[in-house]
């Protein structure tokens, strides 16, 4: 049923060809998720990574603050699965962690420019689009359906575009 | 403490925080650092509409939708709780070029002369709230992640695909910031 030999999204782990987690857990156990998530809800907003003058200013070379928060995100996190992998590292219920490679295709260099001109427009990438309605800038909700109708759009017409 | 929290926080203290999301995700539950996937699991749970690319068991990926819930919230307690009344520091070429534009309002992270409702139907409001909010959802998916899933996870990673994918937000930023930017901003 699924197109999984071209499906290679590294962010959707259901579809991943060996995937065998097959039960649902409880709706409760998501709850880790939700904790986690207002914990990167709030450093984005208060590192201001959400605010669109930050973004003008990151491509604009006017700051160096983006720049610093995303260099030692990359460091921190690279460090850490350095570490994972070395020790492997399992999860808290005893499971391997699972990280396969991502594999290359023309989507990342014509997807990653289309996303390049709307995080400048936006000022925001998906992740400060939630924390930006959450702020109380309620018409950013405009922005975040029309984010998810771009996604729709892609999905409706994937076959037909190169990658 | 409280006081300090209220500052907007330094680079270093952020960018650390967020890179620790990626081994704390690993490690609670075997899950890969990613936002924009949850607009895939937005179409596959609402509008899958026969689309291959959205017949799958979104709800098998549930926690994504948890944690972007979790990020909304994060914004409502980060703006009420842990906010400071100072205007946004912006740098001083910044201000004097969105100036020309009539955007002088800086008291919140967004720029209000841009973004709210009454503008969302104006020529600019609707290329910068509609179209580069399309262009995001599109875009990402086409990359196959964003910020958090390439930059972050796939560097991370030391994964080649995903330092050619922030490459690209980078220089499709840098092409829009500088080169298109100023025509939308005058309209």
């Amino acid at each position: 049923m699924h197109p999984q030999d071209t499906d290679t999204d590294f962010e959707v782990r259901s579809l991943d060809p060996g995937y065998t987690t097959d039960q649902n857990p409880p709706w409760w156990h998501n709850t880790k998720y939700l904790i986690g998530g207002i914990i990167f809800g709030i450093v984005l907003t208060k590192a201001e990574v959400i605010s669109w003058f930050r973004i003008q200013e990151m491509f604009r070379l006017q700051s160096f603050h983006m720049f610093g928060v995303i260099g030692s995100a990359v460091v921190v996190g690279a460090l850490s699965v350095f570490i994972i992998k070395k020790y492997k590292l399992k999860t808290v219920s005893g499971e391997a962690i699972d990280l396969s490679p991502k594999s290359f295709h023309k989507g990342q260099v014509i997807g990653g420019l289309l996303f390049g001109f709307g995080w400048a427009m936006t000022g925001a990438c998906p992740g400060p689009l939630f924390a930006q309605i959450g702020t109380g800038a309620t018409v950013i909700i405009v922005t975040l359906a029309s984010a998810i109708a771009g996604t729709w759009v892609y999905g409706w017409l994937r076959e037909k575009l190169p990658h | 403490m409280l006081e300090w929290l209220q500052q907007p926080w330094p680079w270093y203290v952020a960018g650390p925080i967020i890179g620790l999301m990626v081994p704390v995700l690993l490690l609670i539950g075997n899950k890969r650092l990613g936002i924009s996937s949850s607009l895939r699991h937005i179409c596959a749970a609402c509008l899958p509409a026969k689309i291959p690319f959205f017949q799958y068991d979104w709800k098998k990926e549930a926690w994504n939708l948890f944690f972007v819930t979790g990020v909304l919230i994060g914004g409502y307690i980060a703006a009420t709780l842990l906010t400071s009344s100072a205007p946004v520091q912006v740098n001083e070429k910044l201000l004097a070029e969105l100036q020309l534009y009539g955007i002088t309002d800086h008291t919140s992270l967004l720029p209000v002369d841009i973004f709210n409702w009454s503008a969302v139907l104006t020529l600019r409001g609707f290329l910068l709230m509609i179209v580069g909010g399309f262009l995001v959802g599109f875009g990402t998916r086409y990359a196959g992640g964003c910020t958090s899933g390439h930059a972050i996870m796939g560097l991370s990673n030391l994964q080649w695909p995903s330092l050619v994918a922030t490459c690209c937000f980078m220089a499709g930023g840098f092409i829009m910031a500088n080169l298109i930017m100023p025509f939308i901003l005058k309209l």
